[in-house]
């Protein structure tokens, strides 16, 4: 079911139109110790998290993101990446996405998945940067409930888009 | 939570003043109202203060206003004013065909046809009425949104109740051939009521119920760029429909409840208005949108028109989907520069979820997550369409530039 008459934007707190239109921290950090990505194209939402860690203390010296999606989740990426500047992984690891929407003023309700997103893969890239390293005893081995609704909104999509490729692919469409 | 908002909203206005120029493309949410409807309804906020069904003289000068919007309407239309009833939505028209006419017919017949890509409003009570026991089919249409006509004959028999297809769309703009489908569904049966959603129709192109032989069309007052707050359902004479809402009767059977009679003044003139200049105000938005589609196309990658082209298509409707580009942050991104648009993507939707009417025409995801919806009405200018041309490359490449992963 499709809802196109209320496809009107939502009314945005002030701190996420500011980070929507001067974004810090856009891009790619070249030879990042740590990257990931959540979301796809598909869903409509996707974050890219990169990270540069000093190896010596684990602390993040640099962050940064890219981001297909409405203005929430770009302001979301966004300032996740100025939260976690300076900032132990671990310290990092616990940021969460209320964290997120309170710095941002307060997301609207339907948007609070962009904040979970960020925090995905935000997680995703902590986790990637110690696969080839030791894995210290504060890293769960189990996913988090924020990587794991991650996961499940990227696999509902797949499942939709099959759906819909089989559907369009009927013959009589 | 609410006075959150309230707050956000108020620190919002003072933050961002009015861009220099300001270009209203969001008619389906809302938008321009023409001056002679707006001095027709302050005419009859000023003078005609009654209740229409209440016998005193403020309540006859009501009346006779109601009334005056009635025959305009009916006039443009090709019905008789008995046949109209009001309400104060199309949404509202649309539940009231739906449900007024399952409320009204009991039993025997327990199958709703609509097409796949009607307004949420004729395709939410037709659910409503699938969870209540009736079989729902949903027909399905081209790529360009045109409902298949062996398809529907297929779907329609002697169970059948109604039918609703909408004349024109009112996301993609695909004009139906209606005629040809009401004949496919009274050939099966000439008992089947056919309802069409005329919102998007009605001064875009010709129209007239008898012509087209439909039992029930409905219509809505800001989509003819009157006010909000009012919409009209035609109702052959002769065809069974019940109240769905409850209380007291005022000037009309179905729709209880004082009728808004300023608005329906204010609608009754555009109606008026935009029929009597139907053929000026059809080419003259036919050019802008072309000026607009052309504009696009020639100077934006990865772009793809969604609808038909040409004749075939509602003559103010540009629809178009910018791969690689979110269409939320489209929206808001051009919004800071005075264009205001929507758009097919979830994020726009409070359900979060794509375009039905654009997954339905074959799009991806990925593809109406991109799109952006725009109207340009017969109030709008070349110089309108050429400050959009403007805006809208830059815009969509800032919004491409944020993106992980890049096309072509």
């Amino acid at each position: 079911m499709g809802s196109v008459s209320s496809r009107i934007p939502l009314p945005y707190s002030p701190k996420v139109i500011e980070l929507f239109r001067n974004p810090k921290n856009l891009g790619r950090i070249e030879g990042a110790d740590a990257e990931a990505t959540a979301g796809s194209l598909a869903c409509g939402d996707m974050i890219a998290i990169y990270l540069k860690v000093n190896k010596k203390n684990e602390k993040i010296i640099n962050a940064k993101f890219e981001s297909y999606g409405c203005a929430a989740n770009i302001a979301a990426a966004n300032i996740l990446t100025e939260m976690i500047k300076g900032m132990t992984l671990r310290k990092a690891w616990q940021i969460s996405w209320r964290q997120i929407s309170d710095e941002l003023g307060g997301l609207p309700a339907v948007k609070y998945h962009c904040g979970i997103l960020a925090v995905g893969a935000l997680r995703r890239a902590i986790r990637a940067y110690y696969k080839e390293r030791e894995k210290p005893s504060w890293l769960p081995s189990s996913l988090t409930p924020e990587e794991r609704q991650t996961l499940e909104e990227e696999k509902m999509m797949e499942l939709l888009a099959k759906r819909l490729r089989r559907l369009s692919a009927e013959p009589g469409r | 939570m609410a006075s959150d908002l309230l707050r956000s909203v108020r620190e919002l206005l003072k933050r961002y003043g009015k861009p220099e120029r300001e270009v209203y493309l969001d008619s389906e949410n809302s938008g321009l109202v023409l001056e002679e409807a707006l001095e027709e309804m302050l005419q009859v906020y000023r003078e005609a203060i009654g209740h229409p069904s209440i016998t005193n003289r403020p309540g006859w000068e009501a009346y006779e206003a109601l009334y005056r919007a009635s025959e305009r309407i009916a006039r443009a239309i090709g019905a008789e004013v008995e046949e109209l009833a009001y309400t104060h939505s199309g949404t509202e028209a649309n539940n009231l065909a739906i449900l007024g006419l399952a409320k009204a017919c009991g039993v025997s017949r327990r199958k709703i046809v609509v097409s796949a890509i009607e307004h949420l409003s004729v395709i939410f009570p037709a659910e409503e009425l699938a969870k209540a026991g009736y079989k729902l089919i949903k027909v399905p249409v081209d790529e360009e949104g045109f409902v298949k006509l062996d398809e529907l004959a297929t779907a329609v028999d002697r169970e059948t109740l109604l039918v609703s297809i909408g004349l024109v769309n009112h996301e993609i703009g695909t004009i139906q051939d209606l005629k040809a489908l009401v004949e496919v569904v009274k050939d099966r049966d000439e008992d089947i009521i056919f309802h069409t959603d005329a919102a998007d129709a009605l001064g875009k192109v010709r129209l007239d119920v008898e012509e087209l032989n439909v039992d029930m069309a409905t219509f809505s007052s800001h989509k003819v760029y009157g006010p909000k707050g009012a919409g009209a359902l035609y109702v052959r004479d002769g065809v069974k429909l019940e109240p769905i809402l409850r209380g007291q009767l005022s000037a009309q059977r179905l729709w209880p409840g004082v009728e808004n009679v300023p608005a329906i003044a204010g609608f009754g003139k555009a109606v008026e208005v935009l029929t009597s200049r139907l053929d000026e105000y059809v080419s003259h938005m036919q050019r802008l949108r072309d000026m607009l589609i052309d504009g696009i196309m020639d100077n934006i990658r990865w772009v793809l028109l969604n609808g038909p082209h040409g004749g075939r298509r509602a003559p103010g409707n540009v629809n178009v989907s910018f791969l690689y580009c979110e269409g939320e942050a489209l929206t808001v991104e051009l919004s800071m520069h005075g264009v205001y648009v929507s758009s097919g993507s979830a994020c726009t939707s409070r359900a979060l979820e794509a375009s039905h009417v654009l997954l339905a025409i074959g799009r991806g995801y990925e593809e109406a997550h991109g799109s952006i919806l725009m109207k340009v009405t017969p109030m709008h200018t070349r110089e309108d369409v050429e400050y959009v041309l403007e805006q809208l490359p830059r815009a969509v490449e800032r919004i491409r530039s944020l993106v992980p992963i890049r096309g072509g």
